[in-house]
């Protein structure tokens, strides 16, 4: 039980911290179903080079029990690493083209997901996690995690108020959430819910992505404001704390009992172009 | 909140005044024009309770919203003229006299199961049993929409050489798991989705008949097996003690 932080958000979705749940229950919720659960990652260009990390944490401490599918969104599938997997989980490359600038990259992924969801994934999985690959896994991610429609609450701004919050703020961008409206700040890197779910927001996203294209303009974090738009108006069922989003670059906070899945300490100008 | 627990250990919500804006849900709810059922028993000298009951369900319950009402009754010349809301409908549905009072809560299981195969699935989205014998004070709103949703009980359970005590609990301790982290839940009000309330009373209705087939028969029976369905399928949603506060208390 939690009470030094909040559990429940005003629409009565769970905001999942360590604490609140027990693993146990929710296993002998799940197990049964006999799910298997999807991940989508991309892995363009140099950031090949994160995928054997990602993929190792994640066959330690990802839904371990259940099965997985791995979907690994690159431009160079025969980069990818051929380690054995755990029972029951596999490793797919999608491939995908190599946009000229880390942006453009960036702001497809919500149409190659889109795409494979239609064509592949919904035939596969029930549940759908679309990740950043340059993270890892150091604690359990379990089923605690499976919802609808699930978002996750930034690190930079989980304790900080609305005003603060780096939305697009621009009114000629589709993105736009004008001052005093948001619920929380939510971050790109982690979202995820039943496969029909992520079908549906990643068309939307996908299609004010495009618009705000033809008008010239790019939202400030590019996919995340859009992401961050579309959760305003139809609102997550489950949110996870930042425990799922943390950024090992930020000093760990007391909220933050244990950190499951963190950015991976890098060199930005040296991996984006 | 801070004075109770506001989420189960299965990462339902469970419901009390403060935990949620209810502007923000009605506006997420007028997104999707759901019906909702109550359906609710009126027998022997029940039918007195019919007009406070109706009275101010009409005006409390999900006011603003869609709502069928399915009146199950044996009286149902006593019905005098209620008046319904613009987007509420009365069905007044005759039923049979059990004379056992066993029956009554067995046949109800039955009743609402095949109501809700013939009938109910096809009218509501959602559906909710409730006692006849509440007058609700304050609004119920679409706070309670979700897949499986029950009430906790404001009573406590102590199981005694096979007899069932009750002992009063105030309303937050009753809030509190047991054991297992598990609730103790009341049969006057609960429901959900229909195919979620389907499954329920079909679940339960089959195994109070094979524990009158046993010989086995108490009045609260009906209450264990919903206790013991909703320990094997999880409520999505709990209500707090406020939703169903029994005025014997």
């Amino acid at each position: 039980r939690r009470q030094d932080v909040l559990t429940v958000t005003p629409w009565l979705a769970p905001i999942v911290w360590e604490g609140t749940f027990d693993p146990e229950i929710l296993d002998s919720a799940y197990r049964p179903l006999n799910l298997t659960i999807g991940v989508t990652a991309f892995a363009v260009g140099k950031y090949t080079r994160f995928v054997r990390r990602f993929l190792e944490s994640a066959e330690r401490h990802f839904l371990r029990g259940y099965r997985v599918n791995y979907y690994i969104f690159t431009d160079s599938p025969r980069s990818l690493p051929r380690a054995p997997l755990r029972p029951g989980r596999r490793l797919l490359a999608v491939p995908v083209p190599r946009y000229s600038s880390w942006q453009e990259i960036s702001m497809r992924r919500m149409e190659a997901i889109n795409r494979h969801v239609a064509q592949v994934s919904h035939r596969e999985v029930q549940y759908l996690f679309c990740l950043d690959i340059d993270m890892v896994f150091h604690n359990p991610w379990g089923p605690e995690t499976l919802g609808d429609m699930v978002a996750a609450i930034h690190p930079g701004y989980f304790d900080v108020p609305r005003e603060q919050f780096p939305y697009e703020r621009r009114s000629s961008s589709a993105a736009y959430i004008p001052e005093g409206e948001g619920d929380f700040y939510y971050g790109g890197a982690v979202f995820g819910g039943r496969v029909e779910k992520v079908y549906e927001f990643t068309k939307t996203c996908h299609m004010t992505i495009l618009a705000d294209k033809a008008n010239g303009i790019m939202a400030a974090w590019q996919e995340e404001s859009h992401l961050n738009r579309h959760f305003l108006s139809h609102k997550p069922s489950k949110l996870l704390s930042p425990e799922y989003i943390w950024d090992d670059r930020k000093p760990k906070p007391p909220e933050i009992r244990l950190v499951r899945f963190s950015t991976l300490d890098k060199n930005y100008k040296e991996v984006r172009n | 909140r801070q004075d109770v627990l506001v989420l189960t250990p299965w990462l339902a919500p469970i419901v009390w005044e403060g935990t949620f804006s209810r502007d923000i849900l009605n506006a997420q709810y007028l997104q999707k024009n759901l019906v909702t059922g109550v359906v609710t028993f009126a027998v022997q000298k029940y039918w007195f309770f019919i007009e406070g009951f109706m009275r101010s369900a009409n005006k409390y319950f999900l006011a603003g919203h869609q709502v069928n009402f399915y009146l199950f009754t044996d009286n149902p010349e006593k019905i005098s003229h209620l008046q319904m809301a613009p987007e509420n409908h009365l069905f007044v549905i005759p039923v049979q006299n059990d004379s056992r009072w066993q029956d009554i809560f067995t046949s109800r299981m039955d009743i609402i199961s095949s109501y809700i195969h013939s009938q109910f699935q096809h009218e509501v989205d959602y559906l909710y049993s409730m006692d006849i014998d509440v007058q609700l004070l304050a609004h119920i709103g679409v706070e309670i929409i979700d897949a499986l949703v029950a009430t906790i009980s404001s009573w406590q359970v102590t199981p005694q050489h096979g007899n069932r005590a009750y002992e009063a609990r105030p309303g937050s301790q009753a809030a509190t798991p047991e054991g297992q982290g598990d609730f103790h839940y009341t049969a006057s009000f609960y429901g959900g989705s229909v195919a979620e309330v389907y499954k329920l009373t079909r679940a339960c209705s089959e195994g109070l008949m094979e524990d009158r087939e046993n010989g086995l028969e108490a009045w609260w029976h009906h209450e264990s097996h919903l206790n013991r369905y909703l320990l094997q399928h999880r409520p999505t949603r709990l209500l707090s003690p406020e939703y169903y506060w029994d005025t014997e208390l």
